[in-house]
Order: C-alpha cells, then sequence, then structure tokens
C-alpha cells in the first residue's frame, strides 16, 4: 500500500496532486478565508513566503496585514502571537528553523504552553507555532534537527508532524481550529521543494476543501504481519521503502505513522503490536531520553507481553547532526539502518 | 488634577497597602517558630509590592477593564489597581479552588481575562504577550491599551529590547512601564547598567521615554496619561520609568543583608507622603483617613475570609486544564 492508498481512505475524494508545502499554504489559507481572526506572522514569510515554501503565495492573497514580516526577534514575534490568541486572534507564527528555539523557549513553554494550566483554564492560547525540522542537506548541526521530543516533553502543547501532503493539510486546519496551541513541524525533506532532493511521495493526491486531520490519531500507511515500524515525519517514507523492498523476501512491515507526538496514539501502536509482535521505532530525533524510548515504555507499561523480541529502535545517536555528508548519513535513520533493523528483529 | 482624581489614587493606594500588609501577616502567621516556605496557608514565594502603590494607582486610574495589564512576578499592585476581583485573587495566593487559577497559578501567575490581567515570573518575558495584546486591540480597530510592567533589572534582558522594537515598528498601543526600585533581588541598578534611566532606552527605539524620579502617584499619573493617550491615538508606544521604592524583601524571608540604603527607606514610603499632602491641601481631615482605611481593611479582610472559606483543590483534579477541552 502506499500513501496514495492511505490518503484516498481520508473523508474527501482526491484527485489533484500536490506539493506537501502547497497542501500546507492550502489550509492556512482555507482557514484565513473562513476566520478573519487567522493570520500569519514570522520571518520572511510575507515576498519570500518562507524559506521552505510553508506561506507562498498567502501575502498576495491576503495582503500584509494578515501576512506579516518581522523582525528576527523570535522572543517578540511568537510572544506576540501568544498575547494575541490570549485576545481570541488565532496566530500561525513561524520559527523558521526548530534549531532556533533556544532563542525563544520561555515564550514557547513558560507561557504559550501555560497560561492555560496556570489560568485554571479560564483563558485559551488558540495558536500554531511552526517550524521546518529534520537535515539530510548538508545544513550542520544548528539547523538539521528534529526536536520534537523537547517539546513533547514540555506540558501543555500539541505536536504534529505530518509526513504527506493530505496530512499536511489536515493536520493544519486541524491545528489552526484547535483551541491549544500546537506545534506543526514539517520536514524539509518532505515538503517537495525544487531545490532539494525529492520525495517521491512529498507530492500527492490532496483533497479539497475542508480536510481534517484529527489531532492524536495516528495512520497504519501500511497494513503488515511480520514487524510494526512505528515512525513519522520524513522516516514514514524511508520505512515503506525498506517495507517494499523486504516484502518479496517474505518479510511483512506494518508502518504506523504517528502524525502527532502529543498526544501520543498509544492505542493504535499497541493494536499493531499485538499483530506483529514485533516493534521497531524510528525517530529522526535523538535516541535518548525522547519518541522511540516513550513509545516502546508505553508498550511495556500497557502489555510487555506483546513484544516476541526485544523492541528495537533506529534514532540519531545522540550526536549533534555532522555537516559532511558520509557522516551525517550514518547518524540519520536511512532505509540501510531501518532494513538492518528491522532484519535483526525478525530473525531475534 | 480634580480633588475627586487624587482621593482616588490615595484611596487606590491605601487599598494595595492595606492588601500587602494583610497578606504579610497571613503569609508570616503560621510559619513560625522556624520559617518554612513551602508550609502554612500561604505556600511558595511571595513577593509583596509595599512602597510601589504610586506607580500602580498612577498608571491604572487611566485604564479601564477592556485594557490589558501585563505585570511582574510582583503583581498584586497592578492587579488590585486594574480591578481584578480581590476575592478570586486571594483566593488563588491561598491556592483554593475559587482562584483565578483554580490554584495552578499561585502569586506570580495570576490571569484575569475580566480584566485582560496577566503576569509572568520570567523577568521581562511579560512584554512580549502584552505587545501581542496591543496587536489584537489594534487589528481590531479599538482604542484600547496594553500596560506591559517590569522592573529595571529587567531592563537588561533581550525580551525588553525585542518587544520595544517591535511595539515601535508596528506602532502598536503599549505602555512600557519599569519599576526601578534600585534592587534586583540584591544587585543594585549601578552593578547592572551604566545607563542611569532606562528611560534614555526608548530614544534607541524612537519612543518617547520618561522618567518619573520621586515616586510621585501624581506625577505618574500625569506621564502615564499622556503616554496612554498616545497609544490610544493611535500613536504608538511609549515608555515610562518610575523611580519607586522596595519598601521590604525581594521574597517574604530576605533579610536584606546586602541593602545599603535601608536607613533611610522609611522616609521615603509614598503613602505618608502622600497622605500628608493631602492633609495639607484641606483634601483629606483624620476622620476621612480613618474611614478610607476601614473601608480597605473591610475589602481585603472579606477577601481573605473568601479565600479561606474556598476548598483546596481536589488532588484528583491535578491534571486538569493541561489542554483545552474541544
Amino acid at each position: 500500500m502506499t500513501l496514495t492508498d492511505a490518503s484516498a481512505s481520508s473523508s474527501a475524494p482526491a484527485h489533484r496532486k500536490l506539493s506537501t508545502a502547497k497542501a500546507m499554504v492550502e489550509a492556512i489559507a482555507q482557514e484565513m478565508e473562513r476566520d478573519e481572526d487567522v493570520f500569519v506572522l514570522g520571518e520572511d514569510v510575507g515576498a519570500y513566503g518562507g524559506i521552505f515554501s510553508s506561506t507562498t503565495g498567502l501575502l498576495d492573497k491576503f495582503g500584509p496585514r494578515r501576512v506579516m514580516d518581522t523582525p528576527i526577534s523570535e522572543t517578540a514575534f511568537i510572544g506576540a502571537a501568544i498575547g494575541a490568541a490570549v485576545e481570541g486572534m488565532r496566530p500561525v507564527v513561524e520559527l523558521m528553523f526548530v534549531d532556533f528555539f533556544g532563542v525563544c523557549m520561555d515564550q514557547i513553554y513558560n507561557h504559550m504552553a501555560k497560561i492555560h494550566f496556570e489560568s485554571g483554564g479560564n483563558v485559551t492560547v488558540p495558536m500554531v507555532l511552526t517550524a521546518a525540522v529534520g537535515g539530510g542537506y548538508s545544513d550542520g548541526a544548528q539547523h538539521s534537527q528534529c526536536l520534537w521530543g523537547t517539546f513533547a516533553h514540555l506540558p501543555g502543547m500539541k505536536v504534529v508532524a505530518p509526513s504527506n501532503p493530505a496530512d499536511a493539510k489536515g493536520l493544519m486546519t486541524a491545528a489552526i481550529r484547535d483551541d491549544n496551541p500546537v506545534v506543526y513541524l514539517f520536514h524539509k525533506g518532505v515538503m517537495g521543494l525544487p531545490w532539494m532532493a525529492k520525495n517521491r511521495r512529498s507530492i500527492g493526491p490532496v483533497p479539497e476543501g475542508d480536510h481534517v486531520v484529527p489531532i492524536g490519531k495516528a495512520n497504519v500507511v501500511r497494513p503488515g504481519s511480520d514487524v510494526t515500524i512505528v515512525t513519522l515525519s520524513l522516516s514514514v517514507h524511508h520505512a515503506l521503502d525498506v517495507a517494499e523492498e523486504l516484502a518479496p523476501r517474505g518479510i511483512d512491515c506494518e508502518v504506523v505513522d504517528l502524525r502527532s507526538v502529543v498526544p501520543l496514539d498509544t492505542d493504535t501502536v499497541l493494536e499493531s503490536v499485538g499483530r506483529t509482535g514485533r516493534l521497531l521505532v524510528v525517530d529522526e530525533d535523538y535516541l535518548s531520553f525522547g519518541l522511540s524510548g516513550e513509545v516502546i515504555a508505553r508498550v511495556a507499561e500497557r502489555d510487555p507481553g506483546l513484544l516476541r523480541a526485544p523492541a528495537a529502535r533506529v534514532a540519531v545517536p545522540d550526536v549533534p547532526i555532522p555537516y559532511a555528508r558520509p557522516l551525517e548519513y550514518a547518524v540519520l535513520p536511512t532505509p540501510d539502518r531501518i532494513r538492518r533493523a528491522v532484519l535483526g528483529l525478525v530473525s531475534a | 488634577m480634580e480633588p475627586e482624581d487624587r482621593l482616588g489614587l490615595y484611596r487606590m493606594m491605601v487599598l494595595i497597602r492595606t492588601y500587602e500588609e494583610t497578606i504579610l501577616r497571613e503569609y508570616h502567621a503560621d510559619k513560625k517558630p522556624v520559617f518554612d516556605i513551602g508550609a502554612g496557608l500561604i505556600p511558595g514565594e511571595m513577593h509583596l509590592s509595599a512602597g510601589q502603590e504610586p506607580v500602580a494607582a498612577g498608571v491604572c486610574a487611566h485604564l479601564s477593564a477592556d485594557d490589558a495589564v501585563t505585570a511582574t512576578h510582583r503583581p498584586h499592585h497592578f492587579a488590585i489597581a486594574h480591578g481584578v476581583d480581590l476575592e478570586k485573587m486571594t483566593a488563588e495566593i491561598f491556592g483554593r479552588v475559587d482562584g483565578l487559577g483554580r490554584g495552578r497559578g499561585g502569586h506570580m501567575h495570576l490571569f484575569d481575562p475580566a480584566t485582560h490581567f496577566s503576569c509572568s515570573g520570567i523577568i521581562a518575558e511579560g512584554y512580549p504577550p502584552a505587545v501581542g495584546q496591543a496587536l489584537a486591540f489594534q487589528r481590531r480597530g479599538t482604542d484600547r491599551v496594553a500596560v506591559a510592567v517590569t522592573g529595571e533589572g529587567a531592563a537588561n534582558q533581550g525580551a525588553f529590547h525585542e518587544a520595544l522594537n517591535l511595539a515601535a515598528l508596528w506602532k502598536l498601543p503599549v505602555v512600557f512601564v519599569v519599576e526601578d526600585n534600585d534592587w534586583g533581588i540584591s544587585v543594585p541598578r549601578s552593578a547592572s547598567t551604566c545607563v542611569t534611566s532606562n528611560a534614555v532606552r526608548a530614544a534607541g527605539y524612537g519612543i518617547p521615554g520618561h522618567r518619573v524620579e520621586d515616586n510621585s502617584v501624581e506625577a505618574v499619573h500625569e506621564v502615564a496619561g499622556e503616554a496612554v493617550a498616545r497609544a490610544r491615538a493611535g500613536d504608538g508606544p511609549s515608555l515610562i520609568e518610575v523611580h519607586t521604592l522596595r519598601l521590604w524583601g525581594h521574597f517574604e524571608g530576605d533579610a536584606q543583608g546586602y541593602r545599603s540604603d535601608l536607613e533611610g527607606v522609611p522616609g521615603r514610603d509614598p503613602l505618608p507622603t502622600y497622605e500628608k499632602e493631602l492633609l495639607a491641601a484641606g483634601m483629606l481631615d483624620d476622620a476621612a483617613v480613618s474611614s478610607i482605611a476601614a473601608q480597605a481593611r473591610d475589602r481585603v479582610e472579606a477577601a481573605v475570609a473568601f479565600a479561606k472559606r474556598s476548598p483546596e483543590p481536589d488532588p484528583d483534579t491535578a491534571l486538569d486544564f493541561v489542554f483545552a477541552q474541544a
């Protein structure tokens, strides 16, 4: 099964194809048309259209009042989005690279994520914080991280990471309509950018009109009987490639696209592992204290008897992302590393 | 100023001082004989604002509940002056279920949507959300303003400068207020910056800056009136610094061994100063002073009684309100 099939199973029929970037922009545009309170702000989101094309065309359509370029002041403009959200607006604010969160993390985890709780539920912060994640193109240690585990560790924000165009649209629509702060992390490698090596699934069918993918519901993108590969974002595609490659050898992989880290769809993971008995978690974030350990812990806590073999994981082995191509690919969760992990699991 | 306005400022200052003295009493009442910060009816850190009343009273006199105020970790005087419900606020400080945040926030994290009041325990980081509130007011075509408060120590933080720049750039209706009480916990202003007045920093962002030197509520009132009017008229933000006074410690339990100015502090207390001024001007007499004090005491004691009557939150609800329910 391919992602085309997975998308076709969603609510609306989908015939035309879009890149992930265009699907994401379409969702923002539709929500801006639907709701005057939705607006976009961030660095280079206007005439440039977002350096990873996450806002292309919005300025032309909506003008500078609703698509606001900001100075390079992440603390100020993300904080401004928080204040606007507190007053009932629905900002979509872009933190260009997720790696930059260090300059504005207080606004994110102490303010955006905690105001609802500290107010005893009396104040909501309905905003979307977008950021580009991921490596694979030699951008070095400060521009290649995923870091979704960091946001997921800190309570109060939902964290989504789409892997394909239809989900990019559906999750963005859901994120904008959500009354909670949602961190929306898009991998540069799935955006379908003309200047980056194309992932063949980064352009795909996207439902027209209203398309919502509920946050917190994982997607079994490929059913299988031997091994469950739990992953998200770009790694979904690597997992699918490995699954297709191993199928003729009689190894049948089930691929679960988590779609969101918070909430984490534990039930879908458990159901899948119940079918296959083997679990591999693939995560482009760092290995320790992160998503891979969390998924395995949840299975171990709920039903360790499901596992016929010890769970395995492929992640970035606790090293900053190196610059040189052979070094970077040595630490990323490449198809080769995933394949070896699957083979290790079935022979265990 | 009209007599009634002057009396209003006085009444507000008395109410704030009465409140802080009462919280002081309640805070320490059951922390003896050995001070234990986490024990008692009011647990945790407590930062009281006695001495800084002129800033809150002078600024908030120009605001209505539609305007936003973002205060610091020392928030009570601004909350009271902006009209936050005294009972709910006190219940929150006592960690009770009827508090502003149902006991989730505490005294440094007060949120009142009815008056658009909030505060932040992180130095200078309350400024950017205040800028965002002003952005929302501007976008909706209102003449509402956002007041953002920090201490002088916060003026050395990045968030302070980013917020000033952004508000100036977008001509947002913000009044930035700096309470210079001379001390960033134990560090005097002279050891944290070589700028003698943070008001001059406004020039770096092309906005007006004004410093009130003498902690006079009427001087604050005048300067704030201009800044609020400017913001309401769509002419953008201003910065006001008030050289005020931290009458007590940084937090309750602070022995202030570092403090070199303590001897002169009582003489700089702004409340008796203003009281004398109004008495001399014939605007107050002894009976009025007593009656205003009694009214304040009644209101504050009623708020404390309300807080004490309110139950503590059920531990089974500790995980509630992390996320808004759809």
